[in-house]
């Protein structure tokens, strides 16, 4: 660590430029609060860092037509001090509003907490189950990756080692729609989820859910989109039998792994309690938004 | 423990009289130690730096057991900027010799291989190797650079797989030793004691029984969890003597364990101890101290060394895991007749659990005629265990008091109830020795009964739990100093470490009560070990309690100085004059017509009449005055998740005479919320390899302060009659109850009784999913 570079350009040229140009271990950095962490207990020893907080397309929050569009190292602080997106979003803020603790939200972005690429990342269930859109840039020019797509395993992106992610577009919302996000811990703060689940739904005027998606974390190596979970929601009325196959569904999606955080057997069961609740909760939502 | 009690110990007779500082609410604020702490200003041991100084690291084993074949030092001390390498080849071996060290007793054989591995490294993340450099970079670059050659050994982590015949033996030299094993065995184990105590007839008491109970709890090893690290400064000097600026909870225990281990002379050894960031009695052991100070003598620079938090968890002190077995037996009218147990303690890497202090606990909150405790300390492939909070007694306390709860509850009885038929009170005959003084464990379960707590309504899946526990109160060496400045105002130095925070208040109340001046004229500090005669650790209680019998020891012999001035001054004898609300007086009228005489006024005198007016004391104090507790507690279980929320705690425990009662229930508190943790979340989790899965905050999961309910204090006060203030230890009781209480409250929340440790999620969740066909059944 003895020769460690530190950058912060205010360009995504030069951001992306610096990355492409640096032969040993380059790291962007957000917030930090993974990158700091990690450097500290000795697991990475970059040679490189490239600060992209000052550079504005990563840090401004804007509506584009009906969506929102927001940087992917806007802190989390600053979402949830964004009234209109909190209402529109509120389980993508469950999300946000669950990283660390004040502090910590202080700084920690979305984008850091997706390409982070933990299986138990916060954010990320509900951004997926809200369809959220990544727009990622390279020396090769710009893409767009579904959230989805971007964690390919434990630590691991689809991201090569030059791109950034930019910003996030989260499509326009119908009326009656709602999202939700839980996860649960052993502790109220400060803690690693042991299992997540997000869920966002929208419903026609009969009350009838005509589009959902749902997500789950710390349940396989990477987030997953659950379709059969959303399937057993799409089409009813969310009633008590519709949320019974939801939970069987979401427990039935889990890979999970025996660790220090929760087994196998606790972690499939608690997927269907957490699917469960959250799409009661996202039911609420989207039935106070008229 | 143990130790017979000497006739010639101090006792002070308690006064009943009405004070006016001690018992009082002074503004928190006040506390000497409070603004700094906030502001960031106290010193703790990282914040010493000596000019020149090295950072020192630690190079621990990755292995849990293996031979160290070979250390290879020789690249790493050829790296620019290394200044000095140490290995087990740096240190003299020690013969097998035993001394106190706070609650737990040390073998110095064992000491120095613990703090550097010698034949074997026993443990993950047991030092082999230390190196001091210009910086930690470079420090850590010479450990990559350090070839161990290891020979990895089959290990064990288990007590239960410890005892074992078969199992992987850590020490070539160990035979069980102890109680009832005659003739010697002939074979090795890792059961290093057995242990035995009884009273009565057990087999006759069980047949008396009309309902028998019995329990088999596990517990995991738990951590201190003290927010500051182990840190230390050492400078050995040219002129052979060594100062270490450190965190420790008994600077004059460490300084004589440094001497031995570097073979040295106590006298050319200083310690100053630094302000503490906790210690719960996991810092009354050396594990740097040695290091860096033989590091500071090969390199001729003071050296700093600063544990991370891997470290803390890897190698430090945790409490015993345990296995505990109990069987206890009682009327159909709720009297207990029989009460047996069996403690199965891990000791860690070598031998020396809190065993011997958990088996004096058992059952001592009951007044029983039939008992058998038998224990065994075992070692295994973990960090030597530390003393912690009322070292063992949670363990054991969760076995003894869920079983309690599970005899009343057959025997149809209210568990307040059944705890009062049977609890014990003075006089009451003990299974490991003297009968109990005059105690208030009955007076705290009549205040739970009474309590507000009580009558709070529960909802569905909500229960109430409610458990007790006695903790004893060492005494032993003590000394104190205490001068009056020219100006009047009182300076004391005193030497039972302030590991609370609270001590440095306290003391000042006594010493201003007894003076009959200000709290505000009255400074109180930590001296280091040249400024006063021995103090042992601040452990087992005693901080407040023995601390302040030499306080006021001190403060009396000054008074005497001070009368002596007065005396001298009127030319009368020192007898005919008495202190009364902070000045001298003639003891009565006959003596003469004389104006009372100020501390102030008397200090101007004092030059003239024989010089400065000081006291001090040194002293060993009697131990006694046990404490006893008792915990209610509410939970909510979570059927679906096993997540168990707490949503009301009280405790009521007896605290003697409260000398500062705000400072008492933080120690109440904080010693809950400590047991809390340990009872929901808290557990050291190991891999297959023996390595420790979870030493950071994150995995290792304490209490955050949103975990916790604010926590209902009630201070009873039954007085120490060997106290001059009525004083008993308190800081230990309040972490026993919380387990047992815990597990009693879940039972009444959900019918299903937990004695497996951690009471965490995912067992909870397992034991109702387990019990619910035969409770949908019923
Ligand atoms: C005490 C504590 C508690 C925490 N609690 C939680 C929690 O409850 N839930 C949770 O999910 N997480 C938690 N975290 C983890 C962390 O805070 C989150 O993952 C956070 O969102 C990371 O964001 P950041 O901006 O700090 O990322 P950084 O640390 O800056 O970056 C994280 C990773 O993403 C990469 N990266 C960052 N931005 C970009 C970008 N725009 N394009 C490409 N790569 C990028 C970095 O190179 C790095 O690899 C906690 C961390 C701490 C220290």
């Amino acid at each position: 660590m003895q020769n460690l570079r530190y950058e912060a350009p205010e360009t995504l040229a030069d951001a992306t430029a610096l990355l492409a140009a640096e032969d040993g271990m380059a790291r962007v950095l957000a917030g930090g609060t993974d990158v700091i962490v990690q450097m500290h207990s000795d697991l990475i020893e970059p040679d490189l860092i490239v600060d992209v907080k000052n550079i504005p397309e990563l840090t401004e929050i804007a509506k584009e037509g009906g969506a929102y569009r927001f940087g992917a190292a806007v802190s989390g602080k600053t979402l949830m001090l964004h009234e209109d997106f909190n209402k529109t979003w509120p389980g993508v803020m469950d999300g946000v509003r669950l990283i660390g603790s004040l502090q910590i939200r202080g700084r920690a972005s979305v984008g850091g907490n997706l390409c982070n690429a933990s299986p138990a990342a916060d954010s990320v269930p509900p951004m997926i189950a809200a369809g959220a859109v990544a727009s990622v840039i390279g020396p090769n020019g710009a893409r767009d990756i579904p959230v989805e797509d971007i964690v390919t395993g434990p630590g691991q992106t689809c991201l090569d080692k030059s791109e950034i992610v930019v910003s996030f577009l989260l499509p326009e919302r119908p009326p009656r729609s709602g999202d939700a996000y839980l996860r649960f811990t052993p502790r109220t703060e400060m803690d690693i989820a042991v299992v997540g689940a997000g869920v966002n739904l929208t419903l026609d005027d009969d009350g009838a859910c005509t589009a959902a998606r749902v997500a789950l974390a710390a349940v396989a190596p990477t987030p997953l989109l659950v379709a059969e979970a959303a399937d057993a929601l799409i089409g009813t009325k969310v009633d008590e039998t519709a949320l019974e196959a939801l939970a069987a569904a979401a427990s039935a999606a889990c890979n999970p792994i025996d660790d220090k955080r929760g087994t196998v057997e606790y972690r499939i069961k608690v997927a269907g309690v957490l699917a469960r609740r959250a799409a009661a909760i996202a039911l609420e939502r989207a039935g106070k938004n008229q | 423990m143990g130790m017979k009690p000497s006739p010639y110990a101090t006792k002070i007779p308690y006064e009943e009289k009405d004070n006016k500082v001690v018992g009082g609410r002074p503004n928190p604020a006040d506390r000497s130690d409070a603004i700094d702490k906030v502001t960031g200003r106290a010193r703790y041991a990282a914040d010493y730096n000596l000019p020149g100084q090295l950072i020192g690291k630690v190079l621990r084993s990755p292995h849990a057991h293996a031979i160290v074949k070979s250390i290879d030092t020789s690249e790493a001390e050829k790296l620019p900027g290394v200044k000095a390498v140490v290995t087990r080849d740096d240190f003299p071996d020690m013969e097998v010799e035993h001394a106190a060290s706070g609650e737990l007793m040390v073998n110095f054989r064992d000491v120095t291989r613990n703090m550097m591995a010698r034949e074997k490294a026993l443990y993950d993340g047991h030092p082999v190797a230390a190196v001091a450099a210009l910086s930690e970079s470079i420090a850590k670059e010479a450990m990559k650079l350090i070839k161990v050659d290891y020979e990895v050994l089959p290990h064990v982590i288990d007590v239960r797989d410890a005892m074992k015949d078969d199992a992987p033996l850590l020490h070539e030299e160990l035979f069980t030793k102890g109680a009832g094993i005659e003739p010697d065995p002939s074979k090795k184990s890792n059961i290093a004691t057995r242990m035995e105590s009884k009273l009565g007839d057990i087999e006759e008491g069980f047949k008396q029984a009309d309902f028998i109970v019995e329990h088999e709890s596990n517990t995991k090893a738990a951590h201190q969890g003290y927010i500051e690290p182990q840190a230390s400064v050492a400078n050995f000097t040219e002129g052979g003597t060594i100062e270490v600026y450190t965190g420790t909870q008994g600077h004059h225990v460490f300084r004589a364990q440094i001497a031995k281990l570097l073979k040295m002379d106590i006298s050319k050894i200083k310690v100053v101890p630094a302000e503490l960031g906790g210690g719960f009695g996991g810092k009354n052991n050396v594990y740097l101290e040695p290091l860096a100070a033989q590091l500071s003598r090969k390199a001729n620079r003071p050296v700093k060394m600063v544990m991370t938090r891997d470290e803390v968890f890897r190698a430090t002190g945790p409490t015993s895991g345990t296995n505990c077995k109990v069987r206890m037996g009682c009327t159909r009218d709720g009297r207990i007749t029989a009460a047996q147990a069996e403690l199965n303690y891990q000791a860690g890497a070598f031998p020396g659990s809190s065993l011997p202090l958990a088996s004096i606990t058992v059952f001592t909150r009951y007044d029983l005629e039939n008992v058998l405790v038998v224990g065994h300390d075992v070692v295994c492939n973990r960090p030597k265990v530390a003393a912690y909070r009322a070292p063992g007694a949670p363990m054991i306390a969760f076995a003894v008091e869920t079983a309690i709860d599970d005899l009343a509850r057959q025997c149809g009885m209210d568990p307040i109830d059944f705890r009062l038929k049977n609890a014990a009170k003075q006089g009451t005959q003990t299974h490991f020795g003297p009968p109990l003084g005059q105690i208030g464990y009955m007076e705290t379960l009549e205040a739970a009964k009474a309590s507000p707590h009580m009558n709070e309504p529960l909802g569905p899946n909500q229960g109430r739990g409610i458990a007790s526990g006695f903790w004893f109160t060492i005494g032993n060496d003590t000394s104190a100093t205490i001068n009056i400045s020219e100006d009047g105002t009182a300076s004391l130095i005193f030497g039972t470490v302030d590991v609370t925070g609270g001590m440095r208040s306290a003391f000042a109340m006594i010493v201003a009560e007894e003076l009959g001046i200000p709290f505000e004229k009255v400074r109180t500090q930590v001296g280091d070990t040249s400024a006063l005669g021995f103090n042992f650790m601040t452990a087992g209680s005693r901080g407040t309690a023995a601390g302040s019998m030499a306080v006021v020891k001190a403060t009396r012999d000054a008074i005497h100085r001070a009368c002596e001035i007065a005396a001298r001054k009127w030319e009368v004898e020192t007898d005919q004059v008495v202190w009364e609300n902070g000045h001298a007086r003639p003891a009565s009228a006959n003596v003469g017509d004389f104006e009372p005489l100020s501390l102030a006024q008397l200090c101007k005198e004092a030059t003239w009449f024989g010089g400065t007016i000081a006291g001090h004391a040194e002293i060993n104090v009697a131990m006694g005055g046990p404490g006893f507790g008792t915990h209610l507690v509410d939970v909510d279980v979570d059927r679906q998740t096993g997540l168990v929320k707490v949503l009301r705690y009280s405790i009521f425990q007896d605290a003697g005479k409260a000398v500062y009662p705000a400072f008492i229930e933080g120690q109440f508190q904080g010693g809950a919320v400590q047991g809390i943790g340990m009872a929901l979340n808290e557990e050291y989790i190991y891999s297959d390899k023996g390595t420790m899965e979870n030493p950071g905050f994150l995995d290792y999961r304490v209490p955050v302060a949103s975990d916790v309910p604010m926590i209902n204090t009630h201070i009873v006060e039954v007085p120490n009659p060997d106290h001059p203030y009525g004083v008993r230890g308190i800081g230990e009781v309040p972490i026993i109850p919380p387990l047992a209480a815990i597990s009693n409250a879940i039972h009444d929340a959900v019918g299903v009784r937990l004695l497996d440790h951690p009471m965490s999620p995912p067992k909870v969740l397992k034991a109702i999913d387990e019990a619910a066909p035969a409770q949908a059944a019923e």
